[in-house]
């Protein structure tokens, strides 16, 4: 675990700090930092920050009822929190809690790629894909951002190779074909903010078969 | 832990440590007293109205009572942890959603306190404390705005008069330690 070579930029984390950074990209900061120990010291960096903000704001008094009211709270039973489910070789733990800790549904994609959504909202979607040795990343657009983690294998594109814990950040100015490389199929968990319509996903998976 | 070297940590790591290991409860007034009022301060200028900064400063501080267990002064100051658990809390306010959380890091099986990590951590946080303190206000509001959640990912990303890396060159060393320990604990 430590030779990842793409790690997650400052906005990013400062966004992820401030709770601002839509869902889907959220989901991908956390999976990263939890096998990163790079990020996850940088993570503690912004929070830092955040403290320190914190002290430096001027005090606005309390009132005694609420003083009371908290502290008439230490009496309350502390409901044990869920046990969070513990990250395997490939899932870390906030990918298997977005899977409800089941094993991924793969729906195909095309010859060599499958798909499972984890997340799909307003602010953009979240998919763990599934690319076999030697296949293509399957055509897709890049509306805004999008955040490729792998969690497994490795692929190389134009900019690079990415194994596991690598993080590729790509936006629209990126034009690239993501390769599996040999061995293990390449697992990845994607996020981008161009919303996820199935309408026009699949209409463009399939116009070259109409072109023929 | 020895107790010259717990004699020299701040008072709120301090209080901290007493609410964590023997759940004291003088300790844990002295933490309200002192953060409570700063939450309040961080809320209103949030935009959150009187009734609702006080709901979330009950929760915040049942939160860190309740939570005390994961505290790590090895790892965070107490200002951050506190920080992180407000931003949390408001997030749920705000959104109605959780935000996916890292894995944690397992707790040393002992409450023995590495004293010089702790004090590293501290002593780069008074430092950017001093940072912040020394930026010009317009810097200082940015700052402010990017960490309270008032900008986007991409206006931080497009916002070159925040100064991110000059702040986060205050915990550069820091940051090589806590790597390291981090390195370590895997």
């Amino acid at each position: 675990m430590t030779d990842i070579a793409h790690h997650i930029p400052e906005a990013l984390l400062a966004s992820y700090v401030s709770g601002t950074l839509a869902q889907p990209f959220a989901l991908v900061v956390a999976a990263h930092v939890s096998i990163c120990e790079e990020c996850r010291a940088n993570l503690a960096a912004h929070e830092a920050v955040g403290g320190a903000l914190l002290d430096a704001f001027d005090p606005i008094s309390i009132t005694d009822d609420l003083r009371n009211r908290v502290m008439a709270g230490l009496d309350d039973d502390i409901v044990p929190e869920p046990v969070r489910p513990r990250g395997d070789n490939t899932y870390p733990t906030p990918v298997l809690e977005a899977l409800g800790s089941k094993p991924p549904k793969w729906r195909s994609l095309g010859p060599g790629a499958k798909q499972c959504i984890l997340n799909a909202g307003k602010d953009g979607s979240v998919r763990l894909l599934y690319i076999a040795p030697g296949f293509a990343v399957p055509d897709h657009t890049h509306g805004g951002l999008e955040l490729t983690l792998v969690l497994q294998g490795a692929f190389k594109d134009e900019t690079g190779r990415f194994a596991r814990g690598d993080l590729e950040v790509a936006d629209d100015t990126l034009e690239h074909t993501p390769v599996a490389e040999e061995g293990l199929p390449c697992i990845c968990l994607a996020a981008t903010d161009a919303p996820l319509k199935f309408s026009a996903f699949v209409p463009r998976l399939l116009q070259p078969l109409f072109r023929i | 832990m020895t107790c010259d070297m717990s004699t020299t940590f701040t008072e709120q790591t301090e209080w901290m440590l007493k609410v964590r290991d023997a759940r004291d409860r003088a300790a844990f007034a002295k933490l309200f007293d002192h953060f409570a009022p700063r939450l309040r301060g961080m809320l209103m200028k949030n935009g959150f109205g009187a009734a609702q900064a006080d709901d979330v400063i009950q929760d915040v501080m049942l939160s860190v009572w309740r939570k005390a267990h994961s505290f790590n002064p090895e790892r965070a100051n107490v200002s951050g942890w506190i920080f992180q658990i407000a931003r949390n809390r408001q997030i749920d306010v705000i959104r109605k959603d959780r935000r996916p959380m890292p894995e944690e890091l397992a707790m040393p099986e002992s409450t023995d306190i590495d004293g010089e990590q702790v004090l590293g951590i501290e002593q780069e946080a008074a430092s950017l404390r001093a940072a912040i303190s020394r930026l010009n206000p317009e810097q200082r509001d940015l700052v402010q705005k990017a960490y309270l959640g008032e900008l986007s990912h991409s206006e931080i990303q497009a916002e070159t008069g925040l100064p991110l890396g000059t702040i986060k060159s205050r915990i550069r060393l820091g940051l090589e330690r806590l790597r390291h320990e981090l390195k370590g604990e895997r």
